[in-house]
């Protein structure tokens, strides 16, 4: 019998939301435990066999000098290393402290911030190791880490679509919010996973599975503009749980110069 | 010659987020018992400035996976009281659903993949699993309708999309609500067995009396209105919290410790501390079981809270069947009106893990100048060290890796959560030995 594929999941800077979804991953996380050894999971056991391990999940961003280097150690122990969610894969929520002064930030929340180890950015994994795979999403959908598990038991490279949000929302049969009610939503230039939830709650996408290949940006939020949208509504919008992704980050800075 | 021993625990396991644990110990004196919250700040409260009200419920919910709906409808509430929004009984009724769905998920998590391997000598809930698969397995099935309730009425199990200020985007299909109840009525019976065989672990002797506060509701276990009471007498409005609540920094954490005034003493939050103070209100099936499941009220001993846990999983069936067997038609209006204007408010609610206290200000065009949010697990925190000195004297006469073991049970046993928190641990046992 051939061994058992070893998986290992850290946390950085984040919710557990990611992790959380292994814990569910629709019913099927008790045969993922039979077909894979899970030997490092601090959250969810005690028990932990040392690496190296054949796959790396990592949630979170880095955003202490500690977490810097334990992001290396962890990938020179594993063959595979895949990023989980918003935070891992664009910095999450927490980067927003990138546009701002980090002293400030922490004197904010803290009374005595010299106790605080912090650095002034919160960035994704690849901007600090390699990085083979990437599932998005604030959080990750469930169907897509059962996808990914499943393709490396089978040993082929995991479905997962680049396509936008649109394209759910239109094969769902939900009514475009942008075009019927006039709300600015990302849709058009988020990449698909989530099942257009928002949309189909009647709702604007608000960007958790960060930019789509390729996402016009400029036209979009030209096209808001010119339906009244304030920029600095539009740069709010980029500027949230994958604010730190390349072609969002660009917009809601280029958005930001058009604001008096 | 003086003895000095010292036990670390670098990262504590079962719990959510990252904690340690350190002791010193000096000639048998117990110097320090500091449970560390080393997970990275994120520093919500300051990049909630400046942000609409509007996107406060999507914000806060990310502050933690396992309870964020805990943080969306408090974030809600204290923002419908700044601009004095009165939202429907429809609505109030469909969040607490919403919310019931996010304690079955959170409790069954915990009891059963985090807490129950210590009683029954498992390492993880996976181990445990391989002997007892249908203990685990019905725990999954809670977790599984807990989440299938968010689906329903949030949309998402984690992190809901479904949630704004003034209610609902959109409202669930009666019929959907109405296609929960096999599931629920098989909750409710399954989690009073589910009571019965927790109750029969085998629990380590331990007293910790605590002063206890949960928020008290007339009718019903408590949710997301009442007031604040305490088991030595407080009784307060939501609104003075903080004139008896102060949160402060201590240099081994990254999570503010929230203190009883006027002597900054700890308290404890959550299911042990609401059943303590709230048995009488909770719906009659959970009732009898609180009465028959053999735990002499109040309950001190907090390795027993996996029956509190678990009563409360019976409660949130209990609760969301009343519910959605009153709902006869799709609940619309689903959201109310909400118009801005200046001021500060405040809410709290029971999240899973105890009382969550929200505050923001917010500015004429809805966008928000101050947040101030004080999680259950802050709150906890410094009884969770109090409660570690009480335990330690009992445990120094065992080797290093036992007295850790203990400790890391007893923090288990309070469900911290770390993500929460930060603004949490792994042991250090410190005995003198240089």
């Amino acid at each position: 019998m051939p061994t058992k594929l070893r998986l290992a999941v850290y946390k950085f800077a984040s919710c557990d939301g990611c992790q959380l979804q292994l814990l569910d991953a629709q019913g099927k996380l008790l045969e993922i435990a039979r077909r894979i050894d899970i030997d490092h999971f601090l959250e969810a056991r005690s028990q932990v066999v040392e690496g190296p391990y054949d796959i790396a999940l990592v949630e979170g961003s880095i955003t202490t000098p500690e977490d810097a280097e334990r992001i290396r150690k962890i990938r020179r122990d594993c063959r595979y290393l895949v990023t989980l969610g918003a935070c891992a894969t664009a910095g999450g929520i927490q980067a927003l402290r990138n546009w701002g002064n980090i002293e400030e930030f922490v004197s904010a929340v803290y009374a005595t911030p010299s106790y605080i180890s912090t650095l002034a950015t919160s960035t994704p994994i690849a901007d600090h190791v390699p990085v083979d795979f990437e599932l998005r999403g604030c959080p990750i959908d469930t169907g897509q880490l059962v996808e990914l598990l499943t393709a490396f038991l089978l040993g082929r490279k995991p479905h997962v679509p680049s396509w936008s949000v649109c394209v759910e929302c239109k094969s769902s049969g939900a009514v475009c919010v942008a075009v019927t009610q006039g709300i600015p939503c990302l849709g058009p230039v988020t990449q698909a996973g989530c099942g257009a939830i928002c949309p189909a709650h009647g709702r604007e996408c608000f960007g958790c599975f960060g930019p789509s290949e390729p996402a016009n940006l400029v036209s979009l939020t030209g096209h808001y503009q010119q339906q009244g949208i304030p920029p600095e509504q539009l740069g709010r919008m980029l500027r949230s749980f994958t604010a730190e992704a390349p072609a969002f980050r660009a917009e809601g800075d280029r958005l930001r110069g058009l604001q008096p | 010659m003086s003895e000095l021993r010292r036990i670390s625990v670098k990262a504590l396991t079962r719990v959510e987020g990252e904690g340690a644990l350190r002791i010193r110990v000096r000639d048998g004196t117990i110097e320090i018992a500091e449970f560390n919250i080393y997970e990275p700040p994120r520093f919500f409260e300051r990049l909630l400035r400046g942000r609409a009200f509007a996107e406060v419920p999507d914000i806060t919910a990310r502050i933690c996976g396992i309870c964020p709906v805990a943080y969306q409808l408090t974030a809600c509430q204290a923002l419908e009281n700044a601009f004095g929004v009165q939202i429907t009984p429809a609505i109030a009724a469909l969040r607490r659903l919403l919310y019931w769905g996010e304690w079955i998920q959170s409790h069954s998590l915990h009891i059963h993949l985090l807490h129950a391997p210590d009683f029954l000598g498992y390492e993880s809930g996976f181990s445990l699993a391989v002997d007892r698969p249908e203990f685990v397995e019905r725990g999954l099935r809670f977790k599984a309708i807990g989440s299938r309730i968010m689906e329903v009425v949030g949309g998402r199990a984690v992190h809901p999309i479904n949630v704004a200020v003034g209610g609902f985007f959109k409202a669930p299909a009666a019929a959907a609500l109405r296609g929960l109840i096999p599931d629920l009525e098989w909750g409710l019976a399954a989690a009073l067995e589910l009571v019965r065989d927790v109750s029969q672990f085998e629990f380590p002797s331990l007293q910790c009396p605590a002063t206890c506060v949960a928020l008290r509701s007339d009718t019903g276990s408590p949710s997301d209105s009442g007031r604040i009471i305490s088991s030595a007498g407080l009784d307060i409005a939501i609104d003075e919290f903080e004139q008896h609540f102060a949160e402060e920094q201590v240099p081994h954490s990254t999570a503010l410790y929230s203190l009883q005034l006027p002597d900054r003493t700890p308290y404890l939050v959550g299911p042990v501390a609401r059943l303590n103070l709230c048995r009488e209100q909770l719906p009659p099936h959970t009732r009898r079981s609180v009465e028959a499941c053999g735990i002499d009220w109040p309950l001190v001993n907090p390795y027993k809270s996996i029956v509190a846990r678990a009563l409360e999983v019976a409660a949130a069936f209990e609760e969301s069947l009343g519910i959605v067997r009153d709902v006869m038609a799709d609940i619309n209006p689903c959201r109310v009106e909400v118009t801005p204007r200046e001021g500060t408010g405040c809410a709290a609610t029971e999240a899973p893990r105890g009382l969550l206290y929200h505050r923001y200000s917010v500015t004429a065009d809805g966008l928000i100048t101050a947040a101030t949010i004080i999680p259950p697990t802050s709150q906890n925190q410094a009884q969770i060290e109090k409660d570690l000195r009480g335990l330690l004297p009992s445990v120094l006469g065992f080797a290093d890796a036992l007295v850790s073991s203990r400790c890391e049970q007893l923090i288990r046993s309070y469900d911290p959560c770390i993500s929460c928190a930060t603004h949490f641990l792994t042991l250090v046992l410190d005995r003198g030995e240089a």
